[in-house]
């Protein structure tokens, strides 16, 4: 008897699907852009946005907190007054965090989204999922307008998240309602 | 060959559960209220994009590509997974994709998994199977986990708990749950949020779905809105998913037109809030153990139709149930299958590939042919006319049947002008069968038209015997 995949492939084979006519990418590639409407599209998911010009400065509201801080945060973000934790943590630790404070590899103005590829000052993809705070500090250079621009840029077998506000869900009623089990509160930081 | 388990064992044809989806005035109310809401704020999320006709164009001519090329791809895509560590299987039908699970589950020493919200898993019956095997399958998106612990059914592709209100919602929760919760939506999510809580963290496998997979790369992304499907496909050690052979790109760059037609068309966000793609396996991020169970079960079959195979360029976005006159009456569950709605009734009854099945063969006829559904197909899925084309082979495997008896009557009465008019006089007598100008039962064969619709009387006089009088 011929293997799944033996059979699976020959009965494709079988069905003579006719060759596709070429894509056509008539749709649009690039985009207006820029931190404005990245910051008014990130709000309008209830995220909280500031545009800022230091990180530092920005960050007292953390002192008292136990927050945890990735590999290759800059130096200067770890301010005094905070509990900074830092790798290796327990599921546990996190879960007990009281919130997180990362970078981002891209962010997309058009639809108001951070992606996070692993990378420096985002770490594993488990310290920006458990603690129920999210901080991220987006550089204004780091926005492309558009979603093909975004992907671009990106590396696709990184590990990727798209993060386009609080945790959510639609399921009651088809009516969003933000805070399900990702962080409930999510924090943007522009710097200009 | 054993039943698709596409379709629920024991459901009746489509017009009867309909017939009794009608009379549920409680469905009826919530359905109109989730479809109406969404149909609004999909058109909003559309009309900001000027380019939303050439994004769909793009759509529809990637995944025709795709299915011209499927052998190709699939095996692309099994080399690059395999390159990053995964491992890679192939299961011709539910019963063979559902032991790979139960299998590999019996391997992790599991006998509880977590689930993100998957069509491909319910298309096959997986949790059901998981049980028999001593398994349990832990539904962790909201309305999953709505419908499981309710012992309820699914009802749209999207959210299959969108016959539940609020307060059936919140019933269901204190009942199962063991807590008191309010009826607002903020309290229910939290609700849902502590009861898992604990699962996520300590579980060990979960199963997944994919909503896309790219060939050249082996990525995998899924889509998703409350951060459950974040959950399990980070903290377990083992993860599995369950994909559809169809559900390839080609290209990353092929992404870039799906994640912006999916969202618009499903949530009608112009992002959800969160997507995840891993390739294979990262070491020190995510399960450190990939499986990924490529299922045919009936797309091999629907690839042969040259019309029919169009159904597989469906991105699962549920745009055209939430547009449908008739789901929005009916409800899910009357299509008796896990997709339901406009493309239910074309991808069920290809996926179950028997015209014989009576349940089937009844779904191709879920439709007033309105072409809504057309409109909003994020990758332009004409399913009007799929459904006209299989309609014709439900006809075409009846065989002689009293309809095709009387298209062959009617065939040979129109061809004469003479015979149509006596015709025309015979059925004039019909008139002493209505009451306030309607006929609400006729005798056979006629009933069997009558059973489900009244019909208008006859006038006393044909056209053109007026025409003759008075123009001629």
């Amino acid at each position: 008897m011929a293997s799944a995949r033996e059979e699976i492939l020959a009965r494709i084979r079988n069905a003579k699907v006719p060759a596709a006519p070429q894509v056509v990418r008539g749709y649009n590639r690039k985009g207006p852009g820029g931190v404005e409407m990245f910051a008014e599209r990130v709000a309008d998911y209830r995220a909280i946005v500031h545009t800022v010009s230091g990180v530092p400065e920005a960050l007292a509201p953390l002192k008292g907190k136990r927050i945890v801080a990735p590999q290759g945060v800059p130096q200067e973000w770890l301010i005094d007054g905070v509990t900074w934790l830092h790798e290796p943590l327990s599921i546990e630790d996190l879960d007990r965090a009281d919130g997180v404070l990362t970078g981002c590899a891209v962010a997309i103005a058009d639809t108001g989204t951070i992606v996070l590829d692993g990378g420096e000052a985002q770490g594993r993809r488990a310290l920006t999922l458990l603690p129920d705070y999210h901080l991220c500090v987006v550089r204004a250079d780091q926005i492309a307008a558009s979603v093909p621009e975004a992907l671009e840029r990106l590396e696709s077998t990184r590990p990727l998240t798209f993060i386009s506000g609080p945790s959510a869900t639609s399921d009651i009623e088809l009516n969003r309602v933000e805070g399900v089990h990702g962080p409930r509160t999510l924090e943007v930081l522009i710097v200009t | 060959m054993a039943r698709n388990p596409v379709t629920w064992l024991g459901s009746p044809t489509f017009p009867k559960a309909a017939h009794k989806a009608l009379a549920d005035t409680q469905l009826r109310q919530n359905l109109r209220k989730a479809t109406g809401t969404i149909r609004a704020r999909r058109a909003a999320a559309v009309i900001e994009m000027n380019d939303w006709e050439q994004l769909r164009v793009a759509g529809e001519q990637i995944k025709d590509d795709v299915l011209a090329r499927l052998d190709t791809l699939l095996v692309q895509l099994e080399e690059s997974v395999t390159a990053r560590g995964g491992v890679v299987h192939w299961a011709r039908d539910a019963a063979e994709a559902n032991q790979i699970v139960l299998d590999l589950c019996r391997e992790e020493n599991a006998n509880e998994v977590v689930k993100v919200k998957s069509m491909a898993t319910a298309e096959i019956g997986l949790n059901e199977a998981l049980e028999a095997g001593g398994v349990h399958a832990i539904e962790t998106d909201l309305a999953e986990l709505i419908v499981q612990l309710g012992d309820d059914r699914p009802s749209h592709i999207l959210v299959p708990a969108i016959h539940r209100n609020r307060s059936e919602i919140r019933e269901i929760f204190q009942r199962r749950m063991g807590v008191e919760v309010s009826d607002e939506p903020a309290d229910l999510a939290e609700a849902a949020r502590v009861y898992l809580r604990q699962k996520f963290l300590t579980t060990k496998v979960a199963v997944s779905g994919a909503n896309f997979a790219v060939a050249d790369t082996g990525s995998i992304v899924v889509l998703e809105s409350e951060g459950n499907g974040r959950m399990c496909l980070t903290l377990p050690e083992t993860l599995i998913t369950v994909m559809g052979i169809e559900k390839l790109v080609p290209t990353w760059q092929d992404l870039e037109v799906f994640l912006q037609l999916l969202p618009r068309s499903s949530t009608a966000e112009r992002m959800n809030p969160y997507t995840s793609v891993w390739t294979g396996v990262t070491p020190g991020d995510g399960p450190q153990k990939f499986h990924l169970v490529l299922i045919d079960n009936g797309r091999t079959a629907t690839l042969e139709d040259s019309i029919g195979r169009q159904a597989l360029r469906c991105i699962r976005c549920s745009a055209c149930l939430n547009v449908c006159p008739v789901y929005e009456r009916t409800g899910g569950q009357s299509y008796g299958s896990v997709y339901p709605g406009p493309i239910g009734a074309i991808l069920t009854p290809q996926l179950v590939g028997d015209m014989h099945d009576p349940q089937a063969a009844s779904l191709p006829y879920a439709s007033s042919l309105c072409g809504a559904c057309f409109e909003v197909c994020p990758v332009r899925i004409d399913i009007p006319s799929v459904l006209t084309h299989l309609r014709a082979e439900v006809v075409e495997a009846k065989g002689r049947t009293a309809e095709s008896i009387a298209m062959a009557a009617a065939a040979w009465m129109f061809r004469e002008a003479s015979r149509y008019e006596k015709a025309q006089k015979a059925g004039a007598l019909a008139r002493f069968l209505a009451r306030d100008g309607r006929i609400t039962s006729l005798p056979w064969p006629g009933s069997k038209w009558t059973s489900s619709r009244d019909v208008p009387a006859p006038s006393a006089e044909s056209f053109r015997s007026w025409w003759r009088k008075n123009r001629g």
